[in-house]
């Protein structure tokens, strides 16, 4: 971890580069490989949705870049610099909110600030009560975690990875237990979100709409081994609503093209 | 209000069915002493400063037996809980132990310690560690792997992520195992306290011992009342608050 940058908010959005990266997993009978010679570019502040099948290794490839998995061949850069490890300026909202059941909400936000040096504790808590605004749950600072209904338990995952002011900011499915009315609801607010802090995004999701929705760029993974097939520029008009025919013209393309790998059998897990 | 009067309603009557079996004539008093008796020892007791003397020898034994016992077990579940080889062995030997009641121990602690507040202290951390240990492993088993990532993603490592994600993640498992050993060191404690004479202290399983050989069936008696108080109490006062802090952040259990 390089941890230099201590001001508060708008540390600059970094650019990700994924250079060739590869990854077998082993088991005691078999090798399978998950991703084969990945390569992609980010720009920062972009935000990137990866879309792909089962056994696509989209999952993995997020693990990758957040560092909590090392690739077999290849590398990660952010920002030029090599991530060989987990680090606060790539934070990660997973498909479970993955809350800490022994803090309330206040304090699973203040999780991230607390080991983020350079802060002083009232700015800490400001920077919380910030975020937990920012994401509508600021009435809900003293609840537990199993008082929140899922779609506020995401938003209070989303104000945790937000808080240490990461410049990357990794989703891997965090929408996708939830139900319709709930995750509209989220489309729009992380758009709103996402423009008021604008962080370097990448969304893992099998929703091609989701993806159409909140991407200024749809890669598309082919599975068994996972390599980046397609590649779609999204350039309706910002906020988007799911709803839109445009958007859904445009999801049917993707659909199309992501037919295309689904018949292949053989498809290990992510 | 109407459960308090039900709970005194309840014991009201179990002590006029005890009063009226006294009363009957059937057993002897020697044998079967009536509450009025019991309540006359335990305040005969009370106020000479025997009852509050050996409780004050027992609690200090337990509590500090106890707290020895937390100390040991949880690094010790913690540790065993990062790698196969310590759980196939020392968490082999913690399940093995734990199964032995620790009153058992008390041969080995006389002849170890002699008839010392160490020989006492090494039954009561005998009956409290290996629970905690066990309990402790369990839980850290057992917490969801997404919580280390996540805390790993945020700057969580090494002695933080044991102490501020793991140890706490495990707590309803921690404060469960904490519980099996209280219950097993109190009663490892008084059998040994009725076993053997201390000669450093003499405690109530000593008192209630004594009793018996005095033929002093309301001193018995008078005795069991109150280690049973004791244990009530315990229950509320140590264990209540974190099962309340549980049931509230956790959401589960009952109150």
């Amino acid at each position: 971890m390089t941890a230099t940058h201590v001001e508060p908010y708008g540390s600059p959005p970094a650019n990700l580069v994924v250079e060739g990266v590869s990854k077998w997993f082993r088991t005691e009978r078999s090798i399978v490989q998950a991703l084969k010679n990945v390569s992609m570019r980010v720009r920062g502040g972009e935000f990137v949705c990866l879309v792909g099948p089962s056994g696509s290794g989209k999952s993995t490839l997020l693990d990758i870049i957040a560092g909590l998995t090392a690739p077999d061949e290849g590398r990660v850069l952010a920002d030029g610099q090599l991530v060989q490890g987990p680090g606060r300026h790539r934070l990660v909202m997973f498909q479970e909110p993955a809350l800490f059941p022994w803090h309330n909400v206040l304090g699973n936000v203040m999780f991230g600030l607390k080991r983020k040096p350079g802060l002083s504790n009232r700015q800490r808590r400001e920077i919380a009560d910030d975020h937990l605004r920012l994401v509508g749950m600021e009435k809900f600072k003293t609840a537990y975690v199993h008082e929140l209904s899922g779609g506020m338990k995401q938003r209070v995952a989303l104000a945790r990875s937000l808080a240490p002011d990461p410049r990357v900011l990794l989703m891997d499915e965090p929408l996708s237990a939830l139900d319709a009315i709930t995750r509209e609801q989220l489309y729009a607010d992380i758009q709103e979100i996402w423009r008021k802090r604008p962080k370097t995004i990448v969304l893992v999701t099998h929703n091609v709409r989701e993806a159409v929705c909140l991407g200024d760029r749809v890669l598309l993974l082919s599975p068994s081994p996972g390599v980046v097939s397609e590649e779609f520029k999204i350039s309706l008009p910002r906020p988007r609503d799911i709803n839109t025919p445009e958007l859904a013209v445009i999801a049917q393309n993707i659909t199309a093209a992501l037919k295309g790998y689904l018949v292949q059998p053989g498809a290990a897990a992510e | 209000m109407k459960r308090a009067l039900v709970v005194v309603a309840f014991f009201g009557a179990l002590l006029l069915l005890w009063e009226t079996a006294t009363l009957s004539g059937r057993w002897s008093p020697v044998l079967l002493p009536s509450p009025a008796d019991v309540a006359a020892y335990l305040w005969s007791a009370v106020r000479d400063g025997t009852l509050l003397a050996a409780a004050v020898v027992t609690l200090k034994r337990l509590l500090i037996g106890y707290a020895l016992g937390i100390a040991l077990g949880l690094p010790l579940g913690l540790t065993i809980s990062t790698s196969n080889y310590f759980s196939d062995t020392i968490g082999a030997l913690a399940l093995g132990l734990q199964t032995l009641p620790s009153v058992c121990w008390v041969p080995l602690a006389l002849l170890w310690f002699g008839q010392t507040e160490a020989a006492m202290l090494f039954v009561v951390v005998m009956g409290t560690v290996w629970s905690v240990v066990l309990a402790t492993y369990a839980g850290a088993r057992t917490i969801p792997p997404i919580y280390a990532r996540a805390a790993r993603t945020m700057g969580s490592e090494g002695f933080d992520k044991w102490t501020r994600v793991i140890l706490p993640a495990a707590l309803p498992y921690v404060v469960s195992g904490m519980k099996q050993g209280w219950a097993f060191a109190w009663r490892s404690l008084m059998a040994a306290e009725i076993f053997v004479t201390i000669l450093t202290g003499f405690g109530l399983g000593n008192l209630l011992q004594y009793g018996r050989e005095l033929s002093a069936m309301d001193q018995v008696i008078g005795v069991m009342v109150v280690i049973v108080l004791i244990g009530l109490a315990a229950d509320k006062i140590l264990f209540s608050p974190w099962e309340r802090l549980l049931h509230r952040r956790w959401g589960t259990g009952d109150v």
